[in-house]
């Protein structure tokens, strides 16, 4: 619409629909996150099938290999970032926390491997923070039962529309956070690879990919992870 | 000089109004600073406890960060999914 006016055709980084198809009166597409988001969960997937074979032989044999001191070494880090922020509820949310990191994590270095991130991608993001949101939510209930009618009206009744806002918010604002970053990055990138002269397109993004892909999506990981472990820590109450 | 079409005159007010959008970077832009500042001479004191205040210190630049985010989206959305192109 008015991005190709706006820009010329060189500079890519939309999402296309690759197949359109009709369901329920609603045309509905087959388009780029889809793909990337199955191409990383497959990747996801042979790379735990990797490690979980080396862990496997290592027990068997007794002996450690290169690979599973290296997934030993992760785990280990992740579990004890974890369990420093989450204390005895740890145990409840460790695979999500780590699924949910590893899953983000590949998704936005992703980007140096010539894919579109799949968290460019607000579908995406909103429904990782929603998945969060379920969690917060059914910790506050399972913690305070029914108390959670009192609480929405602490410290008096009127903050009522207040904290609801304020409930709703917090998945909003952690899709939003990652959305934003990974789409900031991905723009850079698209910008600097449409726009600029083929000399500048040599060496130089380079730098641009460890500061845009590399390290803010690393940090971006940790931030959604140490986010949905203090949202949840703080329903939990102690 | 050629008549200024009506979408021609949303494009050029939404590309102004994007550019406005992002100025509310120059807010989570001194707030990082500010915790960035406070981490370094926190890690001054207290060299050991690194690790603690740089966790720390990233969790709440990201949080300030939201604000300019929002800037960043809705510029976005004014660039690449303007709303008020379809609205003519």
């Amino acid at each position: 619409m008015g991005s190709s006016m706006l820009l010329g055709n060189e500079v890519d980084f939309y999402i296309h629909s690759y197949y359109e198809f009709q369901f329920a009166g609603q045309t509905l597409s087959i388009n780029t996150s889809m793909v990337t988001t199955v191409v990383i969960t497959v990747i996801l997937m042979g790379l735990i099938l990797f490690a979980r074979h080396h862990v496997l032989k290592a027990y068997r044999t007794g002996e450690m290999n290169g690979v599973s001191n290296a997934v030993e070494m992760i785990v280990e880090m992740l579990d004890g970032m974890v369990y420093s922020n989450m204390g005895k509820y740890a145990p409840k949310y460790l695979n999500y926390i780590e699924s949910l990191m590893a899953f983000i994590l590949l998704s936005n270095i992703s980007g140096l491997f010539g894919l579109r991130p799949p968290t460019a991608d607000f579908g995406n993001t909103l429904a990782l923070g929603l998945i969060t949101f379920v969690l917060i939510e059914y910790a506050w209930f399972k913690s305070r039962g029914l108390g959670i009618l009192k609480d929405l009206l602490e410290p008096f009744p009127l903050f009522l529309p207040v904290n609801l806002i304020s409930e709703i918010a917090t998945p909003i604002s952690l899709s939003l956070r990652l959305f934003g970053n990974v789409l900031a990055g991905t723009i850079m990138l698209g910008l600097w690879y449409g726009l600029l002269p083929w000399f500048l397109k040599i060496g130089l993004p380079a730098f641009l990919h460890i500061y845009l892909d590399i390290f803010s999506g690393a940090i971006q990981t940790f931030v959604f992870g140490m986010l949905t472990m203090t949202f949840i820590k703080d329903k939990w109450g102690d | 000089m050629s008549q200024i079409t009506n979408e021609g005159l949303v494009l050029a007010f939404s590309a102004i109004g994007a550019g406005l959008a992002v100025i509310a970077g120059i807010g989570p832009g001194i707030g990082q600073g500010i915790a960035a500042a406070y981490g370094a001479s926190a890690v001054g004191r207290n060299p050991g406890a690194r690790g603690d205040i740089m966790s720390t210190m990233l969790l709440g630049q990201a949080v300030a960060e939201t604000t300019g985010l929002y800037g960043l989206v809705v510029a976005m959305i004014l660039m690449f999914a303007n709303p008020l192109v379809g609205k003519l």
